[in-house]
């Protein structure tokens, strides 16, 4: 019948096979030429799930913990789950009311969708976390606990030390040294935690999860198969006498200032106090955010480490230094003298400097009773020195030996933001009055240890190992060794010795004397220890805040015992007036006495506990503390970091970033070097780029100073 | 029985058998890749409670129905052909009455173990009132009283359907077209079908004015070739200004009165969605909000400025399908099957888990599998001496046709997806029996092909 048509099936079957050409090119086009699908697959299916090992343990030089890690419990909640629970029970555990609660409820659903587990209460105390495991059963399968690993400070001291983690920023993640990190992680931000943060943080693991169109994780792609196992951070063994640290930040409570003692064989730090200092576990858990912002915004500056930040005029502790370049120089000798008639008349007219004994001194009570005369007059003989052509030449000398006793340059220590200090140099003067227009008398001070001299308390207290060694340190630093081998190289340095002079022991000897005399009968006293034969320097800064002149720092710093010298130690308070002997020296005594004796006499506790309860911090403090507090209760303190007040803190991430420059600007050159024939030019400008920073005016204003 | 094959096995289309099977059994084995959680247990493969399992014993209902239609005689399908359509239609119109919402469309009588979709089984019906129409001796087919039977027989199912809200099975009905071509309609037929076709999508694609003009144009252009056969014959200049009429009144008021008032707002989405067009303008301010709500809650919202919207589930499925690459990620390891990415995976999307964990060599093998049913389909209907078989036949290669190509294009992107399942494959016991049906009582015509049926 219709069989006329049977041609048509022809037409049937291409059109058919038309279509299925269509499809199997889009098949090609899909699955064979766009790789976009699969990208797209992978970004949505699977999931990288960091696993985060233990950060490594740190134990002090007694091999007490001293900074580890805990587990603690959050309380998750699944909001999607909660119909049912015994919410009454959860309220009255948390002591949070009910509208407190539908706020965290819908805060977790905002943020992770309802079924998705949320933290509902972050860090549980032990209390709660002992009722809630109780009744959890009446709790289930909402809420459920989550242990996580935090930070644990065994002895509540060293915040300085150890630092802190933070989450990293934004520009953390641009900068190459940290490379492998994301949005979330954290990364140690300050102190040991953030110099030692590659030994610390281990190996990351990475396990790589399905997840479905919820989010949610449901199974390990491929039995785990591209998956890598985390690797705990390594221990490390650190210089730091916990108990010591402790007493010092004790002894420096309600005063503004810096202990550092070193132990001058090793160069190990066995004390570095920065007061005011915090609690270091305030910055873990919970409530870190708005600790960090209040610590951030006190004007007294407790995230400041003034021992290795602050800089400060030397003092009279400076002269130590200059007998031992007078002597060295051969421009005076152990019994040359000097006498004060009441102020150094070597530069003739202008303002004196005065001193306050009058007599005649030789070396050694030159040191004894700190006289500026006798000092002014051995750094004029050095500068003036015939031997050499002119005065640039002879401040250059006068420099190299500073920069020998570890001044003006930063050490090379292991906490971070270490400021140079500084020490004058001739194309300093020169820039400031113009070539031959100055002399001896344009800086004289800083024979002293006033005016453009500035050094920071570390740089003090390695000055005294290297005084005490009688010529040479290590660069101080606070990790002995690390478990399992120092793999990244990072200790070496610190244990080779510093012996840029060679200055003779009787040089030594003679500024030991002078530095004996001072504590047992001269202006240290007060750091007299019985049984102890400590060496030591008093020191009195004058100094400005703002152009406005303030109480003085009193200094101090030593070493003990003479003989065998087992602890160099200085301390500064801050504003505290007075001299150096008042405050400084008793400090400095006790911590040697607690360092050498493990204990502190009966009959001393007294001094301890008066120094407790001294309070010594400047008003202006007080004042700038009103008005942060003001400010701080009339709005959130997230909104004052926001809005850029804490400039305070700035300086040190200022310090934090020319670190990190330099050494871009290292690799840069290696970088440059390999690919040599691309010209000179490029090598030049980085070589600049990495030259001592030499611009940076001193800002403390001199214009007389003081004898102890 | 026929006494003198006392063997069901004589006669029969072995290719056919093994095609539907394997088939089936690829269907069985995306299922469950989409459906299986680590933790199920054995028993959860015959537990009846996930849909692998019903699945499985769909698929084992749908082989004893299968073995019955064998069984039977084959002068019963031409007997009850017309009975069965009546029976059908009655089905389509119960649901009206007793019908089980699944989905959004009222199209659903519930079994108890399993939903039937009459709009579904009503093919099975249809395809035998058209064979039985065609092979009876008065009908002639060039004429247009045939032509209208024929056309009420193969529509009245679809129309029912549409007011069911359930357009896209009423889609389907439109392959009966492919019998109707082979049986002999003229051929003008398809060609305005066609250029129907692309009218409306040129209508949605090109911008009015612009198309009024290139209309215009064409017809210009006509009457410019017919130049001298216009002389001659008056009726061609009126052919070409009716064609043109007809044209600009499509493009003008069919096209966007379809997507004002007619088509139901997430079906204008689906539709525009395929063309990646997102700034349809439509005239009254409620319907552009409607449009734009309906766009949000599809998750077409374009990605980057210059990226084509997409409907999520179409996205989802490219991604699937795309990320398998050549060899698949094998066989559970699908990232976006096993983490429920694509909508409607088991059913509609089914082809995208294939896609995922087998790659380009399952697809193609799958629609290999396919086309060699088709043409084999085609092959045995050629074979047919009756016309009642050979018309049955090529309703069936149309129906299959259908459902694969719409269906593949959709999860590929290629065409709005209308909501149509992929045969033998896509979970559900009522499209299984539906297509085991279609074919079995093909395979039991074929077997008897030596009959003369009517």
């Amino acid at each position: 019948m219709s069989v006329f048509n049977q041609s048509r099936k022809n037409v049937v079957i291409l059109v058919i096979t038309g279509i299925f050409v269509i499809i199997f090119a889009q098949l090609i086009n899909l699955q064979l030429f766009s790789s976009k699908y699969k990208i797209d697959a992978d970004n949505q299916g699977i999931f990288r799930k960091v696993i985060y090992p233990d950060r490594g343990i740190v134990f002090d030089r007694k091999g007490r913990a001293i900074l580890q890690n805990t587990t603690i419990y959050d309380l998750m909640v699944i909001p999607g789950k909660i119909k049912g629970t015994d919410t009454a029970t959860l309220l009255s555990i948390l002591n949070i009311d009910s509208a407190e609660f539908h706020k965290r409820i819908i805060a977790a659903i905002i943020k992770n969708k309802s079924y998705r587990a949320s933290v509902f209460e972050p860090l549980l105390s032990n209390e709660k976390m002992a009722k809630l495991s109780e009744n959890l059963y009446k709790l289930a399968p909402g809420y459920f606990m989550q242990e996580r690993s935090v930070r644990d400070y065994p002895f509540e001291a060293g915040g300085n030390i150890f630092g802190y983690l933070g989450e990293v920023d934004s520009n953390i993640l641009k900068n190459p040294l940290y490379e492998g990190y994301v949005m979330g992680d954290y990364i140690g931000r300050a102190g040991l935690e953030r110099t030692y943060e590659k030994v610390l943080m281990g190996q990351r693991g990475i396990e790589f999860w399905k997840r479905d169109n919820k989010n949610r994780l449901t199974e390990p792609l491929e039995d785990g198969k591209f998956d890598t196992v985390a690797v705990a951070g390594k221990n490390m063994y650190t210089a730091i006498d916990i108990e010591l640290q402790a007493l010092g930040e004790k002894l420096m409570q309600n005063k503004l200032g810096s202990i550092v003692a070193v132990d001058p064989k090793t160069g190990g730090i066995l004390a570095m106090v920065s007061s005011p200092t915090y609690q270091p576990k305030l910055l873990t858990g919970a409530d870190r955010k708005k600790h960090y912002a209040e610590l951030l915004l006190s004007p007294a500056k407790p995230l400041f480490n003034r021992s290795v930040t602050a800089t400060y005029s030397p003092g009279s502790t400076f002269k130590t230094l200059q007998a031992l370049v007078g002597l060295h120089e051969g421009v005076i000798n152990t019994s040359f003298t000097v006498s004060c008639g009441g102020a150094f008349y070597g530069c003739g007219g202008g303002k004196p400097m005065r001193c306050l004994d009058y007599g005649t001194f030789d070396l050694r009570n030159a040191i004894r009773m700190s006289d500026n005369t006798y000092f002014a007059t051995v750094m004029q003989r050095v500068i003036n020195n015939p031997k050499y052509p002119n005065i640039d030449s002879s401040l250059a000398v006068w420099d190299r030996y500073m920069y020998a006793f570890g001044l003006g340059h930063k050490l090379g220590i292991d906490v971070p933001s270490e400021k140079p200090g500084n020490i004058p140099s001739p194309k300093y003067f020169n820039k400031i009055y113009g070539p031959g227009k100055w002399n001896y008398c344009s800086f004289r001070s800083v024979s002293i240890g006033q005016g453009e001299v500035l050094t920071t308390p570390i740089q003090t207290a390695n000055e005294m190992a290297y005084i005490a060694n009688k010529g040479w340190y290590k660069i101080p630093h606070l990790v002995d060794s690390i478990e399992e081998g120092d793999e990244f190289d990072m200790l070496s340095k610190f244990k080779e010795k510093h012996s840029a002079l060679n200055i003779d022991d009787s040089v030594f000897e003679a500024v030991h004397d002078g530095m004996q005399w001072v504590v047992e009968r001269g202006t240290g006293a007060g750091a007299k220890v019985p049984g102890i034969v400590i060496c030591g320097k008093t020191g009195t800064v004058e100094n400005y805040y703002r152009g406005v002149k303030q109480p003085n720092h009193a200094f101090f710093c030593g070493f003990a015992p003479r003989d065998n010298p087992k602890i160099a130690i200085m301390c500064v308070v801050e504003n505290s007036g007075r001299f150096g002997g008042t405050y400084a020296a008793p400090i400095v005594g006790l911590m040697i006495e607690k360092y050498l004796n493990d204990t502190i006499a009966k009959k001393r506790e007294a001094i301890v506990q008066k120094f407790e309860k001294l309070n010594l911090i400047p008003p202006r403090i007080y004042k700038e503390m009103k008005t942060v507090d003001s400010m701080l209760h009339a709005k959130d303190s997230a909104y004052l970091i926001a809005k850029g007040y804490i400039t305070l803190i700035r300086d040190t991430m200022e310090v934090d970033k020319t670190d990190e420059e330099a050494i871009l600007d290292e690799l840069k050159k290696d970088k440059d070097k390999q690919k040599k024939d691309s010209g000179d030019k490029k090598i030049k400008i980085n070589t600049e780029a990495i030259l001592p920073n030499e611009k940076k005016k001193t800002e403390t204003i001199i214009t007389d100073t003081l004898n102890d | 029985m026929n006494p003198k094959n006392p063997s069901i096995s004589k006669g029969i289309d072995w290719l056919v058998v093994v095609l539907y099977f394997s088939l089936a059994l690829i269907g069985l084995l995306c299922i469950f890749s989409v459906e299986y959680k680590t933790t199920d247990g054995l028993q959860s493969i015959f537990g009846f409670k996930k849909e692998y399992s019903k699945q499985l014993f769909f698929l084992m209902g749908s082989t004893v129905v299968a073995i019955f239609i064998l069984l039977t005689d084959s002068k019963l399908f031409t007997a009850t052909a017309n009975l069965g359509y009546v029976v059908g239609l009655l089905l389509i119109l119960s649901t009206f009455v007793i019908g089980k919402e699944v989905g959004g469309s009222k199209s659903w009588i519930p079994l108890g173990f399993m939903n039937i979709q009459p709009v579904e089984v009503c093919k099975i019906f249809t395809s035998l009132a058209l064979a039985k129409y065609f092979s009876m001796p008065d009908t002639d087919f060039r004429k247009s009283r045939s032509q209208l039977i024929a056309a009420a027989i193969a529509f009245a199912p679809a129309i029912l359907s549409v007011l069911q809200k359930e357009p896209g099975a009423a889609i389907v009905y439109f392959s009966f077209g492919i019998a109707f071509y082979r049986e002999g309609l003229p051929a003008i037929y398809l060609v305005v079908f066609f250029s129907l076709a692309i009218l409306i999508v040129a209508s949605i694609v090109v911008p009015p004015n612009i198309l009024f003009i290139a209309l215009t144009i064409i017809a210009a252009m006509f009457i410019y070739l017919y130049k001298r056969k216009i002389k001659r014959n008056r009726n061609i200049l009126f052919i070409i200004a009716g064609a043109w009429l007809m044209s600009v009144g499509v493009q003008k008021f069919l096209v966007p009165a379809l997507f004002e008032k007619v088509l139901k707002p997430h079906q204008v989405v689906r539709i525009l969605a395929t063309f990646g067009i997102d700034d349809y303008k439509f005239k009254s301010p409620e319907r552009t909000a409607e449009i734009k709500r309906e766009f949000a809650k599809l998750g077409t919202a374009k990605n980057k400025p210059g990226e084509k919207v997409e409907s999520y589930n179409v996205k989802q499925s490219k991604i699937a399908i795309g990320s398998g690459g050549f060899w698949g990620k094998g066989f559970l390891q699908g990232t976006q099957t096993r983490g429920d990415f694509v909508p409607a995976q088991n059913t509609d999307f089914i082809f995208s888990s294939l896609g995922e964990n087998f790659g380009f060599i399952g697809c193609s093998v799958l629609m290999l599998l396919y086309f060699g049913l088709m043409i084999r389909i085609i092959i045995i209907a050629e074979r047919q001496r009756s016309t009642f078989s050979r018309v049955y036949a090529y309703c069936v290669a149309g129906i299959l046709f259908f459902h694969v190509a719409l269906n593949v294009c959709m999860t590929l992107g290629l065409a709005p997806s209308p909501g149509i399942t992929l045969p033998l494959l896509s979970y559900g016991g009522s499209s299984l029996l539906t297509f085991t049906i279609l074919i079995f009582i093909l395979i039991k015509l074929d077997a008897d092909r030596q009959m003369v049926l009517r």
